[in-house]
């Protein structure tokens, strides 16, 4: 009874948080935004710096991914902090809705957790009348897999591990599989309660990328949005996810580094095969993101990332949202305020933010190709 | 028992229908416009969405690669795109008729109770109160169905796995905190409690009184009273009010999608987590469905519109059938 009233207590401070994952899905109503108050002027400027406002003008609407949600929230500020009569709204639903509506016309550009698919490619030519949308990636990041786990506060797993476990094919704590990548640790004889996201999601999408290519005979399922396993249990949003990991012993699931911080839970070290087992910070984050490869062509920098990575301290698990425009043919209206945007957003200044904010910054090679698509953007 | 009824209200005259010839005036003329206007209206708007409704979801069907009806699967966005209704059917009834066996009994036992036996001071603030359940909105019945309800059920869970495991209904095979269909039922039967009640309430309000003298005269006990006159000249009156209840159970979509753990399993375990229903999984999939997504979901939605529309037009025929007698045509 006792034990049942603490509980009780427990879900009530943290469940806050998975009602707020539900909430986050009635707030998804679609802004029908067009055009904006804008009087810009359609005409070219300035090269990439800091915040260099540019001919940057009037109000600039955007849509997307809701990984990416804290990083933006913070480039906004600043960069209206710094250009006065420069009105930046990045609405945070999810990539889904911003790809749809970046390809309605009705958004200055997108952020989207994956790269623009074939068919979206070709919706996106009609509305970027002379080009196509494109894919500039923007932010990097670690996805934690977090535990609950009374009495166990560190515990390392790979990928075979942390397929089988999501694929319930390992049901109790003390598998022998687990003891073994986990020395003089002791597991519980308690049963693995596996949560995912239960709406469609690109944090879903790389974890099955990274299983798919490091533990291949494991993990045999596509790497969609959608939870392809048939067991576990599911929860809304990353918030619900880990709010349930938070709440119930015995629990293991997947999040955006910044949730296991701020609701201090303790992340799984994976082992790669490496020399030692690697911790989900947004170092080694970065580090996994130096060993990627871009696979876009043109002026696409979409990447194609290396999952299997072994180098020394590259966290592998990482997921990269990237900002979709138009190479060329972008809404005049909007253009200027874009690029200058996206400009301070690829900074060196822009990018620092990301780690404070539990977030990796994209590989300064890459980086550099970004900088220079954006100055090219028409 | 049912042969008692004439004693109430005969028939009311017809009215005469006013022409709907105007007298010449000249407000008249724009009062008749503007109602016939609203009523062409009303009825432009409803074809229109019917058939927005049935064209995207035939866009969405016909490119559909699985069996809309039988795949236990929601994948529009893959290649090829299947996704099917079999799940979302079998979880929005299974927690709909879990709803219906809890709160029907209970919400006629208020309902008696307000009407038959709490004394008059006691009846019009319990009355109140519960009509003030249907006030509450429903993402507050999920918060507290996410927050208290889930963790409070657990020992439940527990107890009826272990002495009615044997029903297979109860016998929970499968671990986690009780996020299960049955869950939601209980959680639905709540949210449909305060409508079933308070239509009960006014149907066994306007039994006739001389119905229930005359059962008290031949020495009828309070209960008898209930049993021989007032059920059933009511019982059109529950039916009616229980499919009110169903069709709100039915649709009932931010309370299930918080407290649910969804997935695309059919399972009669229904402690089990797992389960889906059509609201919650439009709720829950649209934010991240491109616009093939949309459509499918839309196709789903039209699936509960028609049950719904059936569940109400059952309803109605009850209704209309027992209509001489019951208090509930309004």
């Amino acid at each position: 009874m006792k034990l049942q009233r603490k509980n009780r207590l427990r879900a009530t401070a943290l469940g806050a948080l998975a009602v707020s994952g539900a909430l986050v899905l009635t707030a998804c109503g679609s802004d029908d935004n067009t055009g904006g108050g804008t009087a810009g002027t359609g005409e070219k400027t300035t090269a990439a710096s800091n915040v260099d406002c540019g001919k940057a003008k009037g109000q600039l609407r955007a849509s997307g991914s809701s990984a990416q949600k804290n990083a933006m929230d913070l480039w906004v500020k600043n960069y209206m902090a710094a250009c006065s009569g420069v009105e930046i709204n990045y609405n945070s639903s999810s990539s889904g809705e911003g790809i749809v509506a970046f390809n309605q016309g009705t958004v200055g550009f997108a952020g989207s957790d994956s790269a623009l698919k074939p068919e979206e490619v070709a919706d996106s030519k009609k509305m970027c009348k002379t080009g196509q949308g494109i894919n500039l990636p923007m932010v990097g990041g670690p996805v934690a897999i977090g535990f609950h786990l009374e009495g166990v506060d560190a515990l390392t797993l790979d990928a075979p591990t942390l397929a089988k476990i999501f694929d319930s094919k390992i049901k109790k704590w003390n598998d022998p599989a687990i003891a073994k990548l986990n020395d003089g640790v002791k597991l519980p004889d308690k049963a693995i309660q596996a949560f995912h996201r239960s709406e469609d999601s690109g944090t879903t999408q790389n974890l099955g990328k990274y299983l798919g290519a490091a533990a291949p005979s494991d993990w045999k399922y596509e790497a969609e949005k959608k939870w392809p396993a048939p067991g576990g249990q599911a929860a809304s949003g990353s918030s619900g996810v880990a709010a349930q990991v938070k709440q119930v012993d015995g629990a293991i699931g997947y999040f955006e580094l910044s949730y296991a911080k701020s609701q201090s839970i303790p992340t799984v070290d994976i082992n790669t095969g490496g020399a030692t087992p690697v911790k989900a910070t947004s170092e080694n984050a970065s580090k996994a993101i130096a060993a990627a490869k871009i696979k876009g062509t043109g002026k696409d920098l979409a990447l194609d990332l290396d999952y299997t990575t072994k180098a020394e301290g590259a966290y592998p698990l990482v997921l990269v949202t990237y900002e979709v425009v138009c190479d060329t043919g972008n809404k005049p209206e909007t253009l200027d305020t874009v690029k200058s945007f996206l400009s301070y957003t690829a900074s060196d200044d822009g990018q620092k933010i990301l780690t404070d904010a539990g977030y990796a910054p994209i590989p300064a090679e890459i980086n550099a190709k970004v900088r220079e698509t954006i100055g090219s953007l028409s | 028992m049912a042969s008692t009824t004439p004693i109430d209200t005969p028939p009311a005259p017809p009215v005469p229908r006013p022409s709907p010839r105007s007298t010449g005036r000249m407000g008249d003329k724009i009062f008749l416009g503007l109602s016939r206007g609203s009523g062409i209206l009303l009825l432009v708007i409803m074809a229109s969405i019917a058939v927005f409704l049935s064209y995207r979801s035939a866009i969405a069907i016909s490119e559909n690669e699985g069996n809309f009806l039988t795949t236990f699967d929601w994948n529009p966005a893959g290649d090829p795109p299947v996704f099917g209704i079999a799940v979302l059917l079998f979880g929005t009834v299974v927690s709909s008729i879990i709803a219906m066996v809890i709160a029907v009994p209970i919400a006629v036992g208020i309902a008696l109770f307000i009407s038959h036996y709490a004394p008059r001071k006691l009846a019009a603030p319990i009355a109140y109160v519960v009509d003030l359940l249907a006030a509450v909105p429903s993402i507050v019945y999920g918060i507290w169905g996410a927050l208290v309800l889930v963790p409070y059920l657990e020992g439940l869970n527990l107890w009826l796995d272990d002495f009615f495991g044997w029903t297979y209904l109860f016998d929970k095979t499968e671990i986690g905190i009780p996020r299960s269909l049955f869950t939601v039922g209980i959680l639905l039967a709540i949210m449909i409690l305060p409508i079933v009640t308070s239509v009960s309430r006014e149907v066994f309000l306007q039994v006739p009184k001389m119905n229930e003298e005359a059962a008290l005269a031949l020495g009828a006990t309070r209960w008898e009273v209930i049993r021989l006159s007032v059920l059933p000249f009511g019982r059109s009156g529950i039916i009616s009010a229980s499919m009110l209840g169903l069709g709100r159970a039915l649709g009932e979509t931010m309370a299930v999608a918080t407290v649910l753990s969804p997935s695309f399993l059919i399972s009669l375990h229904v402690l089990n987590p797992g389960g889906g229903t059509f609201a919650q999984n439009i709720a829950a999939k649209f934010g991240e469905a491109d616009a093939f997504g949309r459509d499918a979901l839309i196709a789903s939605g039209l699936v509960l519109f028609v049950l719904t529309l059936l569940v109400n037009g059952a309803a109605r025929l009850i209704i209309a059938r027992r209509k001489e007698y019951s208090g509930a045509n309004a």
